[in-house]
């Protein structure tokens, strides 16, 4: 078998990775929006320990697939403009839908009926965007664009010295901040 | 990892345990990150997906030929594709697990939401509404969520995705604060 997968092959690859992914969600109680709102207030860490270990387990494996020419980076272009105010409409959506796309979709699974109409406006702000696109791409693209970068390429210092300070810096804070509830 | 011990200790009232599930389910989607990039070469995301098959949904209102002459959708094709597959899969994963812990139940207002706002159902499902669509918009601007910026972003060190995760949480955090105020810490 060729690694990457394509073609039609390919499509039942999608609904396994697609079931585990929602699997891991529910499992880790991520899907359930309480658990969120109480992580938005600083209440419970749980999206937070889920995320970084995330991080930093799949950064370290991507690092050594990547060296070994068995992955490729899909790096995201720093249009730190259109980032910046994206990010900003991203967190006052989340914190009114109460999910991030991913653990909503997951939700609608464990039978959250306002998951599922917070995802028909998610398909109404992707049709939103889509039809405003032409005009974001001569605005807001453009400004502070610096290309698929990458924080190693940036700064001259090696990934896994990257992903080490990231593993300590956060491990660290969430065990001070989650830590701070038991005692 | 002598700081479990002590915070084990601390924790000694309530029954000397660290609950490692949080840590084990997300070491499980790091796992998963590597198998998808390695046999998909794609990282993981929803909302790239999810646009594609918003194209489907736009065709009843605005007329296929908007769609298909539409720019954006002709960089993120509208196809029954690998990403809408996968968007299944999500949903049906979800719902074996919570079938299987026995935790399958139908939800239309959230108990930190009725703590809040109350018992109007049709209140909550116009903030999802205008969350969702909003939420979209913004991963769509910033080219990514909080799986495909958040999770497959950051793990590459992606300036992009730092810079979007910190910031988006920095407000997620500053809005849900202010928007539920102590709701949910009453029991």
């Amino acid at each position: 078998m060729t690694l990457p997968v394509t073609g039609p092959a390919l499509l039942p690859l999608g609904i396994v990775f697609g079931f585990a992914f929602g699997w891991l969600l529910q499992r880790a109680r991520i899907a359930d929006t309480n658990v969120i709102v109480a992580q938005l207030r600083l209440r419970d860490y749980t999206l937070f320990k889920v995320m970084l270990t995330a991080i930093i387990v799949g950064g370290v494996g991507i690092f050594f697939l990547h060296s070994g020419g068995l992955a490729a980076y899909h790096v995201k272009p720093a249009n730190l403009a259109a980032v910046a105010v994206g990010a900003v409409l991203f967190g006052v959506g989340m914190a009114l839908y109460g999910y991030c796309p991913g653990t909503g979709l997951a939700a609608i699974g464990t039978g959250s009926v306002h998951a599922l109409i917070g995802a028909i406006g998610m398909i109404a702000g992707a049709i939103a965007f889509a039809f405003s696109f032409d005009w974001i791409k001569a605005t807001l693209l453009p400004i502070a664009a610096y290309g698929q970068i990458r924080l190693p390429d940036l700064t001259g210092i090696p990934d896994l010295v990257w992903l080490a300070a990231i593993a300590a810096v956060g491990f660290a804070a969430l065990f001070v901040l989650d830590g701070r509830r038991h005692v | 990892m002598s700081a479990s011990t002590d915070i084990t200790t601390h924790a000694g009232v309530r029954g000397m345990r660290i609950d490692w599930t949080p840590y084990v389910m997300g070491a499980g989607i790091g796992v998963l990150s590597w198998i998808v990039f390695v046999f998909a070469d794609d990282p993981l995301g929803v909302t790239t997906a999810l646009s594609a098959v918003a194209g489907f949904a736009a065709m009843p209102f605005t007329g296929a030929d908007a769609v298909w002459h539409n720019s954006y959708w002709a960089q993120t094709v509208p196809s029954l594709s690998y990403g809408s597959i996968f968007l299944v899969g999500v949903v049906l994963g979800a719902f074996a697990a919570s079938v299987a812990a026995r935790q399958f139940h139908v939800e239309t207002v959230p108990a930190v939401w009725r703590q809040r706002f109350g018992n109007s159902i049709s209140l909550r499902f116009g903030a999802a509404f205008v969350g969702g669509a909003l939420e979209m918009y913004g991963a769509r601007l910033a080219g990514g969520c909080a799986s495909g910026h958040g999770i497959s972003g950051t793990l590459q060190l992606a300036l992009s995705s730092w810079a979007f995760t910190i910031l988006m949480f920095g407000t997620a955090i500053l809005v849900g604060s202010l928007l539920f105020g102590n709701a949910g810490d009453r029991r």
